[in-house]
C-alpha cells in the first residue's frame, strides 16, 4: 500500500466526577502500589461485586483517561490493537483501544479476559512484563507503554466453563486482587447510597442477597450481586413496591426456571 | 361392551393374570365377587390386577379381592389411581406399606374427596427444599415422616396436608412449618454452651406434656424472632395461623419479641407446667423430638469441633507447623459470621472448616475454647471423606448406597416408578496394557486411512474474503473496487478478510453393552471398534467419553467408566479398553440416563449417544426383558432427546430392525450382519453423523 496516514481513536478523557466507591480492604492501596511499580493487576470475583466500579474510581483517583474492552468469543488481535481501514485509495491505520490506551499512558481494563480467545490474549503477553512494549505487527511498530499506562484485566472464577480457564502464562503476570460481595453492613451501606434507598429496606434487600447466595450450586449459578440489588433499590426509590421490584429486578434476573423462580419468590416474600 | 364374564370366565382369566401367586388361594371367591360387575368394570379389573401381580402376586390379588367395595366408591379414574398409588407404596416402602394402603379405602377416598385442597410433600418438596437451603447457611433436608419436627439436620414433614381448606393453603402451610422448624435449629431451640435443654426438660416428671408446651411456646418465640430479620416470612406465619389461642395469650405477651431467647421460653414453661392445663394445638408448629434432636447435635459439635482443630493446626505459626510463640488467636464472630485473626491478620481456613466453625457457632452460640486447640501437627485432611476409590477388592465390599437413583418409566402403569434403579460408577481393573498397540498393529492401514480421513475434516480456520468488516485488507476486493470506481461504477463496501474459527462444538458419549451376550466376538469386535473410534475422534479433536454398561437387576445397574470426558486418550484409557468384558444384564433405560446426565453437563453445542449393542434390552429376572424394556429404553431415549441429546445405535442384532425403529427412530441406527465388520465400519459411521 501507498503511504498510510495515521489516524488514532478518538481522544481519551478523564473520569470527571468521582465515582462512588466504598473500599472494603487494602485493595486501593495496593492498586495504587502496582500503579507506581508500573504493574499490571488482575481483578477476581463475581458478577456485579464492583469489579468494574473499582476500576473507574481508580482511573479517577490516579487522573488517568480509562479504556474499557468487553471481552468476547470474537475477539480479534485487530479488535485491540488496531487495523487499516480504507479510505479513497488509501489504507489508514486506526488504533484499536488497547494501542489507543497504551499511546495515551492510560488505564485500560480488559473485563472479563477469559472470554476472549486465546490467540488474542497473548497480545497483551510483552505489556504484561518488564518489556511493557506492544507489538503492531502490521505496522511493525513497538509502541513502548509510558509509565502511567497501566493494565488491568478481570474474570469472573466462578462461572466460565472448564474450557475458559485462564492459562497461567497469563495469569502470572499480574498483581491478584480478590473481590468478593462485601460484608451485609457494608452492602448495605453501598445498596443504600448507589441505590437511593432508605437504611433498613437497604438492609431487607441485602438480607435477600444473602438468601440467594445461600442457593449457589443448588439451582443458581449465582447469587443476587450488589449490582442486582442495587438494581432493586433504584426500583423501589423510584416508588415500585418492594415484592414487586425485587422479584423483577432479583428473582427474575437471576434464572429462567419455573421452579427456581417460585422458590425465590417465596424468599421474596419472607423478606418484604 | 359385549355382556359380562360370569365366575368361571373370570375364574380363569384371574388364575392366568394371578398364576404367579404363591399363595395357592383359589381365584374362585374373587371371581365370585367380581361377577356383579359389569363388563367395562370387569376388564379394567382384570387390566390392573395383571399390573399389580406384576410388581407383587399379593397386590394383584388384594386388588382383585377389594375391587367390588372400591368401585362402589370410586370412578375409573380413582380405582387407577388407587392402585398406582398402592404400587407406588410397593415401590418405596414394600409389600406391607402398599397392602395398607389398599386397605385403607376410606383414607383414600377422603383424601381423593379432599384431593383438590390436599397439599403433597412431594410435588413442594423440591420448592420447599431450596427455600430452606436459602434460609440457612446450613444444609438442611427435608424429608416425610409421620408428624413435624426436626432433627436438626433434618426437616421432616407430613406427606400429605389438607388441614386448610385450599391445596395453596396447605401448601404455604407446609412452608410456614418448614419454616419454623428451620427456625428451631437455627435460633437456639435446642440449647447453646450457656443452656442445656436435655437437663432442662428433664427436671419435669410428664417430660411430653413439657415438650408439647415447649414447642407450642417455641413457636411464638420463634415467629416473633423470625420478624426481625424475615418480616414477610413472620406475617405470613401469623396469617395462616389465625389468632392465637386464649391459652397461649400471655405466653404471646411475654415471648412474642424479636429478642426473646430460649431462656425466657424456659422460664415460662415453668408457669404452664405449675397449672394442669394442656397446650393448646398449633397445626402450624411441629413437635419436638428432643432425644433424636440432641444425639444429632452431639455427634456434629463433635465432627465440626474436630474438622477446626485439624483445619487450625494447620495455620502457620500456630499450632503445628512452626513451634508456637507467642502467636495469639482471637476469634470476631461479629454479625454472625466467624472470622479467625492471628495476631491481628485475617486468617483463611478451608472452606470446610470454615462451615464447621459456623455450624459450631450455630449449635453453642460461641465457639468453646477447646475447639480452639489445634488438632497437633499434621497436613489439613477433612474428617468424614470417602475412602479411596479404585482397585478391585473396592469393587467387591463397596459401599452399597447407588451413586444416584434413576426413575423407569413402566407402560402398563403409564406412570414412573421413582427412584427405581440403583445405579452404581464401578471402575474397571486395567487390562491388558499391551492390547490397543496389538490392535493397533493389526489395523495399520486401516487406521492410517481414518488417520487421513478425519484429520481433513478438523475444525480449521478460514479466511474469508470481500467481508464487509474484518482484521485485514482484501487486496484483491480493493483493486476490483478501485477498477470500479475508475469507470464510474460504484465500489463495493466489502474490502477486508475475516478469519473464521470453525470450531466444532460436539461431545460424542459411546455407551457400550457390556452384558454377557457379548461374550467372545461380540466383545472382541467391541473392544477393536473403540481403538478405531478414538483413533478417529483423536484425529478430530471432539470431546468424548466412552462408558460401558452392565448390570443385574434394578438394583445394581453398573456403569464402567472407560474414558471420561476430561480424561485423555491415554495408556490408562488403553489398559480398561482392553479391560471390557462381558458381564451381565442389559438394562439399558437407566444407562441412558445416567450417560445423557453426564453428558448435558458438557459444554458442547452438539450432543451425541452413541450405543454399540448386541441385542435388545434385557434384565435378569424381573419383567425387564419384552416390552418393559423396549418402552422404557424408549422412553429414556425422548428424555435424553428432549434434553438435547441427540442418540444412535449400532447393534450387530440381526433383529434389531424389529424393535430399534421404534426406540431410536427410522434412521438413527445400523444394524451390522456381520460382527467383523463392526470395528471397519464404526468410524464410519461416525463420521457420517457428524459431518
Amino acid at each position: 500500500m501507498s503511504d498510510t496516514r495515521h489516524a488514532t481513536a478518538p481522544k481519551l478523557q478523564l473520569t470527571g466526577k468521582e465515582p462512588y466507591y466504598q473500599p472494603i480492604r487494602d485493595e486501593v492501596a495496593l492498586f495504587e502500589s502496582a500503579h507506581r511499580r508500573r504493574l499490571p493487576v488482575l481483578l477476581k470475583g463475581p458478577t456485579g461485586c464492583g469489579k468494574t466500579r473499582f476500576v473507574e474510581y481508580m482511573a479517577w483517583r490516579l487522573k488517568r483517561p480509562l479504556v474499557t474492552v468487553a471481552c468476547h468469543d470474537d475477539l480479534t488481535t485487530a479488535d485491540l490493537v488496531g487495523r487499516y481501514l480504507i479510505i479513497g485509495n488509501e489504507t489508514v491505520w486506526v488504533d484499536g483501544p488497547l494501542t489507543a490506551a497504551v499511546r495515551a499512558g492510560a488505564i485500560c481494563y480488559l473485563d472479563e479476559i477469559v472470554e476472549a480467545r486465546k490467540d488474542t490474549t497473548v497480545v497483551i503477553h510483552p505489556l504484561a512484563d518488564a518489556r511493557r512494549i506492544l507489538a503492531v505487527d502490521k505496522r511493525g511498530e513497538l509502541v513502548a507503554a509510558p509509565d502511567d499506562f497501566m493494565l488491568v484485566v478481570s474474570y469472573n472464577p466462578g462461572y466460565q466453563s472448564v474450557l475458559k480457564e485462564i492459562k497461567p502464562s497469563t495469569r502470572q503476570r499480574f498483581v491478584a486482587l480478590d473481590f468478593d460481595y462485601p460484608k451485609a453492613s457494608v452492602e448495605a451501606g453501598i445498596v443504600a447510597t448507589e441505590g437511593q434507598v432508605d437504611a433498613e429496606t437497604a438492609r431487607r434487600l441485602v438480607k435477600l442477597g444473602e438468601l440467594t447466595r445461600n442457593l449457589k450450586g443448588a439451582g443458581l449459578d449465582e447469587g443476587a450481586s450488589t449490582r442486582l440489588l442495587v438494581h432493586a433499590a433504584h426500583l423501589i426509590a423510584d416508588g415500585v413496591e418492594p415484592a414487586t421490584a425485587c422479584t423483577a429486578a432479583v428473582a427474575r434476573a437471576l434464572t429462567d426456571d419455573p421452579d427456581m423462580t417460585g422458590t425465590l419468590d417465596d424468599l421474596v416474600r419472607a423478606v418484604f | 361392551m359385549s355382556r359380562k364374564l360370569f365366575s368361571d370366565a373370570l375364574e380363569q382369566r384371574l388364575d392366568e393374570v394371578l398364576f404367579a401367586s404363591p399363595s395357592h388361594r383359589s381365584a374362585k371367591k374373587l371371581a365370585d365377587g367380581l361377577e356383579q360387575l359389569d363388563r367395562a368394570q370387569q376388564e379394567r379389573v382384570l387390566h390392573w390386577v395383571g399390573v399389580a401381580a406384576q410388581s407383587y402376586a399379593e397386590i394383584g390379588y388384594l386388588v382383585a379381592s377389594l375391587a367390588p367395595k372400591a368401585l362402589e366408591r370410586l370412578d375409573a379414574a380413582g380405582f387407577e389411581a388407587w392402585v398406582l398409588a398402592g404400587l407406588d407404596a410397593y415401590d418405596r416402602h414394600g409389600g406391607q406399606a402398599a397392602m395398607a394402603l389398599l386397605r385403607d379405602l376410606d383414607g383414600f377416598c377422603a383424601g381423593r374427596d379432599h384431593a383438590d385442597a390436599t397439599a403433597r410433600l412431594d410435588e413442594s418438596e423440591a420448592r420447599l427444599g431450596r427455600f430452606l437451603q436459602g434460609l440457612s447457611g446450613r444444609p438442611l433436608a427435608l424429608s416425610a415422616g409421620a408428624f413435624a419436627h426436626t432433627d436438626s439436620e433434618t426437616v421432616f414433614l407430613p406427606a400429605q396436608l389438607a388441614a386448610l381448606p385450599s391445596a395453596a393453603d396447605n401448601r404455604r402451610l407446609y412452608k410456614a412449618m418448614a419454616a419454623l422448624l428451620w427456625a428451631q435449629t437455627r435460633y437456639g431451640t435446642f440449647g447453646s454452651t450457656a443452656v442445656d435443654i436435655g437437663a432442662a426438660l428433664s427436671r419435669w416428671e410428664d417430660r411430653e406434656r413439657a415438650l408439647r408446651w415447649f414447642a407450642a411456646l417455641e413457636a411464638i418465640r420463634l415467629e416473633a424472632v423470625i420478624g426481625a430479620e424475615l418480616p414477610g416470612l413472620s406475617a405470613e406465619i401469623a396469617a395462616l395461623r389465625g389468632p392465637w389461642p386464649e391459652a397461649l395469650r400471655e405466653a404471646v405477651g411475654r415471648l412474642g419479641r424479636h429478642d426473646a431467647a430460649v431462656s425466657h421460653s424456659l422460664t415460662f414453661l415453668a408457669e404452664c407446667m405449675a397449672g394442669e392445663q394442656e397446650p393448646p394445638q398449633l397445626p402450624h408448629a411441629g413437635a419436638i423430638d428432643l432425644d433424636a434432636v440432641l444425639s444429632v447435635r452431639a455427634a456434629r459439635i463433635a465432627r465440626d469441633s474436630e474438622t477446626v482443630r485439624r483445619a487450625l493446626s494447620t495455620l502457620k505459626g500456630f499450632g503445628g507447623r512452626q513451634p508456637s510463640g507467642e502467636q495469639t488467636l482471637a476469634v470476631n464472630t461479629e454479625g454472625g459470621k466467624v472470622e479467625f485473626t492471628l495476631d491481628g491478620e485475617v486468617a483463611a481456613l478451608p472452606p470446610e472448616a470454615q462451615a464447621a466453625a459456623q455450624s459450631l457457632l450455630q449449635d453453642l452460640g460461641e465457639l468453646p475454647p477447646e475447639c480452639l486447640v489445634p488438632a497437633g501437627p499434621g497436613a489439613w485432611q477433612p474428617t468424614h471423606r470417602e475412602g479411596s476409590e479404585g482397585s478391585v477388592a473396592d469393587a467387591l465390599t463397596r459401599h452399597r448406597e447407588p451413586h444416584r437413583r434413576y426413575d423407569e418409566w413402566d407402560y402398563r402403569r403409564r406412570a414412573y416408578r421413582r427412584g427405581w434403579c440403583h445405579l452404581f460408577e464401578v471402575n474397571l481393573a486395567p487390562g491388558d496394557a499391551d492390547y490397543v498397540a496389538k490392535v493397533s498393529l493389526r489395523n495399520t492401514a486401516l487406521i492410517n486411512q481414518i488417520r487421513r480421513r478425519f484429520e481433513m475434516l478438523r475444525g480449521e480456520d478460514r479466511l474469508l474474503g470481500r467481508q464487509p468488516e474484518g482484521e485485514e485488507v482484501d487486496i484483491d476486493a480493493l483493486v476490483d473496487a478501485a477498477g470500479d470506481r475508475a469507470s464510474g461504477a460504484e465500489p463495493s463496501a466489502r474490502l477486508f478478510c475475516r478469519r473464521i474459527r470453525n470450531e466444532r462444538s460436539l461431545a460424542a458419549m459411546f455407551m457400550v453393552d457390556m452384558s454377557g451376550s457379548t461374550k467372545g466376538w461380540v466383545n472382541d469386535a467391541e473392544r477393536e471398534s473403540l481403538v478405531m473410534l478414538c483413533e478417529a475422534v483423536e484425529a478430530l479433536g471432539d470431546r468424548y467419553a466412552i462408558y460401558g454398561f452392565s448390570g443385574w437387576t434394578r438394583t445394581r445397574c453398573d456403569i464402567y467408566p472407560v474414558k471420561r470426558f476430561d480424561e485423555p486418550y491415554d495408556a490408562a484409557v488403553r489398559a480398561r479398553i482392553a479391560a471390557i468384558e462381558a458381564k451381565d444384564y442389559t438394562r439399558m433405560g437407566v444407562a441412558i440416563r445416567h450417560l445423557t446426565h453426564l453428558l448435558e453437563a458438557q459444554p458442547a453445542r452438539h450432543k451425541l449417544l452413541v450405543t454399540l449393542s448386541d441385542g435388545r434390552p434385557d434384565d435378569f429376572g424381573d419383567e425387564y426383558r419384552g416390552h418393559y424394556g423396549i418402552e422404557d429404553t424408549r422412553r429414556a431415549l425422548q428424555e435424553a432427546h428432549e434434553r438435547g441429546v441427540r442418540s444412535y445405535c449400532v447393534t450387530i442384532d440381526r433383529h434389531g430392525a424389529d424393535y430399534l425403529p421404534r426406540l431410536y427412530g427410522p434412521a438413527r441406527y445400523t444394524v451390522l450382519d456381520d460382527v467383523k465388520k463392526l470395528p471397519l465400519k464404526v468410524a464410519d459411521i461416525y463420521r457420517r453423523l457428524t459431518t
